[in-house]
């Protein structure tokens, strides 16, 4: 039992704990807040593992980025009558137990039988002298095998569509 | 140049000697948060006196002087008044989300403060992407005051958080940018090494010349900005919304975000220092060795804590000069003049370094 497992199960608690709650949670503002901590325990295990930039990445992105636009479009758009969020039937919570399961089902299938390459280079405990800003920076604009130009691009093409779309619909008539 | 880390690894060592290494690093964890949060609070303190004191020269009055010598005991007055006042619960509110919403704010300006290079060798947190980080960190503010807005159920609490979140989303951008510019000059992002580099070469706001300076303009209006200080301080502006986001706010949760403001406004000014003033990096003219002989021997951290307080003083000087904007003023100014300017200056600096033309 060293620091570093204590430190995981911990997070992994935590990240458990709130995804529930977020899900179960009556209050739509209150599962946008219990999203925020499973989005900051996430980067955690980032850190955990020495992946700094991931883990900045992802409080970036999410934390700052995309929680943010949830908790605007609530405030934006919420009154006090949908300040509850819809009860609960029988069929659906048969629904969700049913697709939970499904999910479980598959995830389990996949990393039971996936053969998971190890990168060239990695060790156990990545060093952050490994994978440096640069090296990031390299790959992901390099046509190279293991180059992430294409994925880039398209990314960039799909944010213009929004862009434009987020014109069209707020301009003037 | 003195090495803090001479000090730490010493620290390391001697704990390491009579405790097995996990026991070492707890306990220079614990030390570590202790020395922040004690710096946090003594210089917010400082800032506290500094603005009234600021305040008062700019509109020709005399500010506190009844309180201790020069008026130099007030803040702690003010603290313990604070201390003492209940915290009040509303009815009708989300109290969990209430009073979770000043923690979220101060704990991001916290993360960020660790960012800070006080000293050579004297970092908290140093990462192969230490401003990436920084600005990450810096982030999580605004999921606070938006809840604090929600919250507080409240109409004054709500637009301001409204407007304080559009504001700070917008001005990220700029903010961004022109780190990227002066990454861009630097070739890193690791805080240490960015400073090193400083130290070694000259400041970067000397080195990268027009491009520099213009970043360093750009980076001062929207840091003001990104604190909600005047004259972008319109999410708190007392003459139409009472105090904004934290109308309702009361006592120390009330003290949480006066702190958090104080100490954000000198971050803003230390990463300008960081990144544009050379860190702890002392004045060096070439040429003349005696004066750099005698500037090498004040100790990093009185350099880097004497630029921090000039560019907060700049800012303060900016605060009680300029009147409130509108919000429209604000969002225009930040949308089609700062951004696009940024952006353009971000190309003039990569046609600098790819030609070469830096110090």
């Amino acid at each position: 039992m060293n620091a570093e497992l204590i430190i995981f199960l911990v997070l992994a608690l935590c990240v458990a704990v709130l995804s529930v709650m977020t899900v179960t949670t009556k209050s739509i503002i209150r599962a946008a807040t219990y999203l925020l901590f499973v989005l900051f325990g996430t980067a955690g295990f980032y850190f955990l593992m020495g992946y700094t930039f991931l883990g900045s990445v992802q409080v970036m992105v999410y934390a700052g980025g995309i929680i943010v636009l949830y908790v605007f479009s609530i405030l934006l758009t919420s009154g006090a009558k949908d300040d509850k969020l819809s009860t609960l039937t029988k069929g659906k919570i048969a629904a969700s137990l049913l697709s939970s399961l499904v999910g479980l089902g598959v995830v389990l299938f996949i990393l039971l039988t996936h053969q998971f390459k190890t990168a060239a280079g990695v060790t156990d405990t990545p060093s952050e002298s490994l994978i440096t800003i640069d090296t990031i920076g390299q790959f992901m604009l390099s046509t190279d095998k293991a180059g992430y130009l294409l994925p880039f691009e398209a990314v960039s093409v799909l944010l213009l569509a929004c862009i434009i779309g987020g014109l069209v619909i707020a301009r003037k008539r | 140049m003195f090495d803090f880390s001479i000090v730490s690894q010493w620290i390391h060592g001697l704990l390491t000697s009579v405790m097995p290494e996990w026991g070492a690093l707890l306990i220079e964890c614990v030390l570590v948060a202790l020395v922040i949060i004690t710096l946090y609070a003594v210089f917010a303190i400082v800032l506290i006196y500094m603005e009234r004191k600021v305040c008062a020269f700019f509109q020709c009055r005399i500010g506190p002087n009844r309180v201790g010598k020069w008026g130099s005991l007030q803040v702690f007055a003010d603290v313990f008044k604070m201390l003492t006042k209940e915290i009040i619960s509303m009815r009708n509110s989300d109290l969990l989300l209430h009073n979770l919403a000043p923690f979220l704010v101060i704990v991001a300006s916290m993360l960020t403060f660790s960012c800070l290079p006080w000293n050579k060798g004297a970092l908290i947190l140093d990462f192969n992407v230490g401003v990436f980080f920084l600005l990450a960190a810096s982030s999580i503010g605004v999921v606070g005051i938006l809840l604090a807005g929600w919250s507080s159920n409240n109409k004054y609490a709500l637009i301001g958080a409204m407007r304080s979140g559009a504001q700070i989303i917008s001005y990220e951008l700029s903010i961004g940018m022109t780190m990227l510019t002066m990454i861009a000059l630097t070739g890193t992002m690791q805080i240490s090494e960015l400073v090193q580099q400083q130290a070694d070469y000259g400041w970067n706001l000397f080195r990268g010349h027009v491009p520099a300076v213009i970043a360093f303009l750009i980076y001062l209006v929207a840091g003001n900005a990104e604190c909600n200080r005047g004259p972008f301080d319109l999410p708190e502006s007392e003459s139409e919304l009472t105090a904004g986001y934290h109308t309702e706010y009361s006592g120390m949760h009330f003290g949480f975000y006066y702190l958090a403001e104080y100490l954000n406004l000198f971050i803003v000014a230390g990463i300008a220092t960081t990144i544009f003033l050379g860190g702890w990096a002392p004045i060096y003219f070439p040429g003349l060795d005696g004066f750099n002989v005698v500037m090498g021997y004040i100790p990093g951290a009185v350099w880097f804590i004497g630029k921090t307080f000039f560019v907060v003083f700049l800012l303060m000087w900016m605060r009680w000069t300029f009147p409130r904007l509108r919000i429209d003023q604000i969002l225009s100014l930040e949308w089609k003049y700062l951004l696009p300017i940024s952006m353009v200056n971000l190309v003039l600096m990569a046609l600098v370094v790819a030609f070469g033309i830096h110090f």
